[in-house]
């Protein structure tokens, strides 16, 4: 088997004569139907695409009826987070109750991966389907109880 | 007294013309990037304004914004002058694009074209050969390979389409037996040249888009290999200049296909120039079409198709309506 067996013939014709026309013709027919669809693009902040239910989006601390955190502060979820994006510091009454008193999830570390949700005894922590919170400063991602509260409060509007 | 009128006749004119290609220009960018979007399934602009149609105001108020760079090995005057001679050389050609039939007002006819030279055609060819320069010169000028590479191609298709385009009207003036635009437009009152030249009309076209440097002839300016070609080294308003200037041929482009093969203003119910606005947009509408389904050919197909294809086509469509032209007379 000689080299030239190998050897690809680039400048020979490829396509028969006159066989070219057609398929261009097809194109712009194929061009045209696209043109009269309807385009499949979504205009993003004024339309969203809908998540699956099971989405796992920004964090939310629930509340009970009293509206007091469902926290106990019993520390499974920042024991359980993969890369140790919470940090709580737990208070407790002299024979009361135990509850949350700083309650940080740093949500740059977070990968969201739901653990913290499946740790919690209580269901007090959920993700949410919050999936486009933006902001300035890396200070502005470590969650508080205030901000973990309420995420709903940060979808994206627009302008 | 008569003569004032006559000035301020062609001054009015002048101007409503130039507006009316202006916006047509401005908002061809937009007409181009909505269809192109739509094609592949997108929206296009729909950010500025309701549907994205005051784009081309912030296209322009950007353009004047922008950094003005001029390259240090670059050729300066030549630099600055390339993309005028462009946009010059696009804008002369609507003075002889005969819009529509004469109409009365105040009791005075006025003709809807500026001015009716006996060599219309001619004039046209010549003007848009010059706008090529502008390329060439820009390419030449920026001191960037490039840029000097995509000038060579603009100039090397410009002299091999120039000649299949003059082919092709070289057939529709036989058969109008007149130069003037507005004469070939009235010679078509009965028929279309596009119903008695087909073969001309298709030559018409295709060279047409290699003039105007559209997509299956984009070579000047063949962005992947090239990265932009002749106007690679040029910012701001001037980069604004070539690219008014390529909308600006578009239109004239469009023009002449209408004017030329779809009858100029002629068509039923609707006065002229709407008709002819009508045709114009439909040709436009085909360019940016086929911008959006062809992909670029390479440069020796492309000087293939000019020289061993389109060159014969024209000679031998020229011959056919020479013996046809002969024989009914």
């Amino acid at each position: 088997m000689s080299n030239r067996d190998y050897a690809v013939n680039v400048s020979g014709r490829r396509t028969q004569r006159g066989k070219i026309v057609l398929p261009l013709l097809k194109g712009l027919a194929y061009t045209l139907k696209n043109f009269f669809s309807k385009p499949i693009t979504i205009q993003y902040p004024t339309q969203r695409r809908e998540v699956r239910e099971r989405w796992r989006g920004l964090h939310r601390l629930n509340v009970d009826g009293q509206g007091t955190l469902k926290c106990v502060a019993c520390g499974l979820c920042a024991k359980i987070c993969p890369p140790q994006a919470i940090r709580i510091v737990p208070y407790e009454e002299e024979g009361g109750t135990r509850f949350p008193k700083e309650f940080y999830i740093d949500e740059i570390r977070c990968i969201f991966c739901g653990f913290c949700q499946e740790a919690c005894p209580v269901g007090a922590i959920e993700l949410t389907k919050v999936y486009d919170y933006v902001d300035y400063d890396r200070q502005d991602f470590q969650f508080d109880i205030t901000k973990l509260k309420d995420p709903e409060q940060f979808i994206f509007k627009g302008k | 007294m008569v003569f004032l009128v006559f000035l301020g006749i062609v001054g009015v004119k002048a101007l409503v013309v130039f507006t009316v290609a202006m916006l047509i220009v401005a908002w061809g960018t937009w007409i181009e990037r909505k269809v192109l979007g739509h094609v592949q399934l997108r929206y296009g602009p729909m950010r500025v304004g309701p549907h994205g149609l005051l784009q081309p105001i912030a296209d322009g108020i950007k353009g004047f914004f922008k950094e003005e760079v001029i390259p240090d090995n670059a050729d300066k005057p030549v630099f600055i002058l390339a993309p005028i001679i462009s946009i010059a050389a696009a804008v002369t050609l609507l003075v002889v694009i005969p819009f529509g039939p004469s109409i009365t007002i105040l009791g005075r006819e006025i003709t809807l074209y500026m001015t009716d030279l006996d060599i219309g055609i001619l004039f046209v060819l010549g003007i848009a050969t010059l706008g090529a320069y502008g390329g060439i010169l820009g390419g030449w000028a920026s001191g960037n390979k490039y840029g000097l590479i995509g000038g060579l191609r603009g100039s090397a298709q410009m002299i091999s389409y120039e000649l299949s385009m003059a082919l092709a009207i070289i057939s529709v003036v036989m058969l109008s037996g007149t130069l003037s635009l507005v004469g070939i437009v009235e010679n078509q009152a009965g028929l279309w040249n596009i119903i008695r030249q087909p073969l001309a009309f298709i030559l018409f076209i295709i060279c047409g888009l290699a003039e105007l440097n559209r997509t299956p002839f984009d070579m000047p300016e063949a962005e992947a290999e090239l990265a932009c070609g002749y106007n690679v080294e040029y910012s701001s308003i001037k980069f604004s200049l070539f690219f008014m200037a390529e909308y600006c041929h578009m239109f004239v482009f469009a023009a002449l296909v209408t004017t030329l093969f779809l009858g100029g203003w002629h068509g039923p119910i609707l006065p002229g120039v709407v008709w002819f606005f009508i045709k114009t947009f439909a040709v436009i509408f085909f360019c940016i079409w086929e911008r959006s389904t062809f992909p670029r050919c390479r440069y020796d197909q492309v000087m293939k198709l000019g020289w061993k294809v389109l060159l014969p086509a024209g000679l031998l469509n020229i011959f056919v309506t020479g013996l046809v032209v002969i024989l009914l007379t």
